[in-house]
């Protein structure tokens, strides 16, 4: 759940000199480079890359760590939790030799990493279901619906937050800060009660809940998408255009936008050609953390729609007790979000080679 | 030695900015405050969290019905002169459910706000302080931490503990601490390295002496922000987790635990719902008027 000063979150999160490098220099000022600079430029990045990648391995294997240890060590005996106050001494002994608890919880822990690794994730106390196939069907169905909303936010964002940075303090401006500020304020369950009342109970336009069938064709299902998607891009759509607002008007107010005006250049050119380019930089560091926000508001997006995705199986491992399961989900969760990560790292260097990382 | 012979003259300056700077923090402070209640959305904001309090405090005296008291011949009555704001599917009037639910929300938050800048302030100060190893250690224990999706972080955490007040407040707390160490430790990296900080080195004064006397009263208006940005958090996450069933338990009222019951009658009685999210979305909106207001005029925007 993130939230307006998110802001801050950009710049906590890169560690704050990534934010201000973006904007004092005009692309168009790197010098030409030559072969030599390219091999350069080219190595860097490489080395730059390698490095991220071997920091998350090691970042991943700590959250596997912590997983683990919170699931399985933290609770004392988890086999006491999963049947209750009313189990027997030989049911408890069956399930604990059936989870393992009877070994060194060392042991353990590298014979579920290991069997991770090789694709064997455990399997489901509840369904007696192999965990990997089941977390694959599951993160089809949330990534259909976090992928949409990220692009929509993400190109509904970087346009209002472009047009209230080119508006200053006149009414674009604040009608758009005033509407995501209410948004930011909405936690997504809230979001999607409120577009339920409207859309399903008042219009009557679209579906409350999301019961998808398996056969249904693409448009069909498409309809029950638009209001879990929608929800989520209004939650997200506010860290967006306020960054890019922010980001925009301090590079329309440096040396060089005010060179490229009193060059002669015209108003249109200095925006698209020199603001926006640089602009847009932090977005990308934004972009990444939405998936964060995208993940957190599906658990509870899902929730309200009854939405068979990630977030409705983390609950139902949860209620039930599913320990191999909520082990799988958390591990999942919490890659995909190191890999947004890094990608969102990658790819600002990418766009950005004067970033030098340290 | 030839360092310490010619530090005397840039010391000269730093011993009276030292004496100085705790008093003009404070200054800073209350001007803070101050320009704040001129701005009108600010202001705003600052009345909106000030009704909640109130109704925290006092809210049991306030409410028209005791909160659990269940009126069956009257389940699911729509907002009348009776029941202002409606019953729930227990006959339950709302408005009450909604001023005493304020009560857990604001604990809930305060606790697990103050107790994540607690946390965060002191890894921060102290990694950024002593720097090296230490600095190392503390930052790859956030990376981790902030490696996990917040809500899932809490989840993950409440799910083995089961859900009691002190341990939703501390999983909330340690949801939010790395990222507050994280704002803590870029503005102590810039901090320490001022000349008061240097003149309090050679006048004697020891780490602790420094972190307490010199660095902190620095960060005060940074962590004023920071408080008022995680005290909206919290109150997210907490309703969040509330939602989820994961919150205060019932029969006490829970405002996303109202959301979540009153989601089964939302297509015929969409009051149950409504007013527990307008509860939830008002206060929000209220914490981050006031957060943006500080936030701008401590000319803290982290960006």
């Amino acid at each position: 759940m993130i939230h307006p000063v998110t802001l801050n979150l950009v710049s906590f999160w890169r560690g704050a000199k990534v934010t201000r490098l973006a904007t004092h220099i005009h692309p168009t000022f790197i010098p030409r480079l030559s072969n030599d600079h390219l091999l350069y430029y080219t190595q860097a990045m490489f080395q730059f890359f390698l490095r991220r990648l071997l920091f998350m391995l090691l970042i991943l294997f700590f959250v596997s760590l912590v997983v683990f240890t919170v699931t399985t060590i933290l609770p004392g005996d988890a086999a006491q939790m999963i049947l209750g106050q009313k189990a027997t001494p030989a049911t408890l002994a069956a399930l604990r030799t059936r989870l393992g608890l009877d070994q060194p919880a060392t042991l353990r822990y590298v014979r579920w990493i290991g069997g991770v690794l090789r694709g064997d994730w455990g399997e489901s106390l509840i369904m007696n279901l192999p965990v990997a196939p089941l977390l694959l069907q599951r993160l089809g169905n949330s990534a259909v619906l976090a992928l949409l909303a990220w692009v929509v936010s993400a190109l509904l964002g970087i346009g209002l937050g472009i047009i209230a940075g080119l508006n200053r303090n006149r009414w674009p401006d604040r009608l758009i800060t005033i509407v995501t500020t209410f948004f930011v304020s909405f936690p997504p369950f809230v979001i999607a009660v409120f577009l339920i009342i409207v859309f399903s109970l008042w219009l009557r336009w679209l579906p409350a809940s999301s019961m998808i069938d398996a056969n249904a064709n693409f448009f069909a299902s498409l309809r029950f998408l638009i209001l879990p998607t929608l929800t989520l891009t209004l939650g997200s759509l506010a860290e967006v255009a306020r960054l890019v607002r922010s980001s925009l008007l301090e590079v329309l107010d440096s040396d060089y936008i005010r060179t490229a005006h009193s060059k002669g250049l015209p108003n249109r050119w200095v925006i698209l050609r020199h603001a926006l380019r640089n602009a847009l930089l932090p977005a990308i560091s934004v972009l990444a953390l939405n998936v964060g926000y995208l993940m957190s508001g599906t658990v509870l997006v899902e929730r309200v729609f009854a939405y068979p995705g990630l977030g409705r199986l983390l609950l139902q491992a949860i209620s039930q007790r599913d320990l191999p399961l909520l082990q799988g989900v958390a591990l999942l969760s919490a890659a995909i979000y190191t890999l947004a990560n890094l990608a969102a790292d990658v790819v600002y260097f990418w766009v950005n080679p004067r970033i030098r990382y340290s | 030695m030839t360092q310490s012979i010619s530090l005397p003259t840039q010391n000269m300056a730093g011993v009276t900015q030292q004496f100085d700077l705790p008093k003009t923090s404070t200054r800073a402070t209350q001007s803070q405050w101050t320009r704040m209640l001129r701005n009108p959305t600010a202001l705003l904001g600052l009345v909106i969290v000030l009704i909640y309090l109130v109704l925290a405090l006092f809210g049991e005296w306030i409410a028209p019905y005791p909160s659990t008291e269940q009126h069956l011949n009257d389940a699911l009555q729509p907002p009348s002169s009776t029941y202002w704001l409606g019953t729930d599917q227990f006959g339950r009037d709302i408005l009450s459910r909604v001023i005493v639910g304020s009560r857990s929300m604001i604990l809930l938050a305060t606790a697990s706000t103050a107790l994540a800048l607690l946390l965060g302030a002191f890894t921060g100060l102290v990694a950024a302080y002593f720097g090296g190893w230490i600095d190392e250690i503390m930052m790859r224990a956030t990376d981790v931490l902030l490696s996990f999706p917040a809500l899932l972080l809490a989840l993950l955490i409440l799910s083995t503990l089961g859900s009691a007040m002190s341990y939703l407040v501390l999983c909330i707390a340690v949801v939010f601490a790395p990222a507050i160490a994280r704002v803590v430790r870029s503005v102590v990296l810039e901090l320490k390295t001022r000349e008061f900080v240097d003149a309090a080195r050679m006048i004697g004064a020891s780490h602790s002496r420094i972190m307490r006397r010199e660095i902190l009263p620095n960060l005060m208006s940074t962590l004023l922000v920071e408080t008022a940005i995680y005290f909206g958090y919290a109150i997210l996450v907490g309703s969040g987790l509330g939602f989820l069933g994961m919150g205060v338990q019932p029969p006490s009222p829970d405002w996303g635990l109202q959301v979540s019951d009153g989601r089964n009658f939302l297509l015929t009685a969409a009051w149950v719902v409504i007013f527990p999210a307008l509860a939830i979305a008002s206060l929000v909106i209220g914490v981050n008027l006031l957060a943006d207001g500080l936030a701008s005029n401590s000319g803290n925007h982290h960006l």
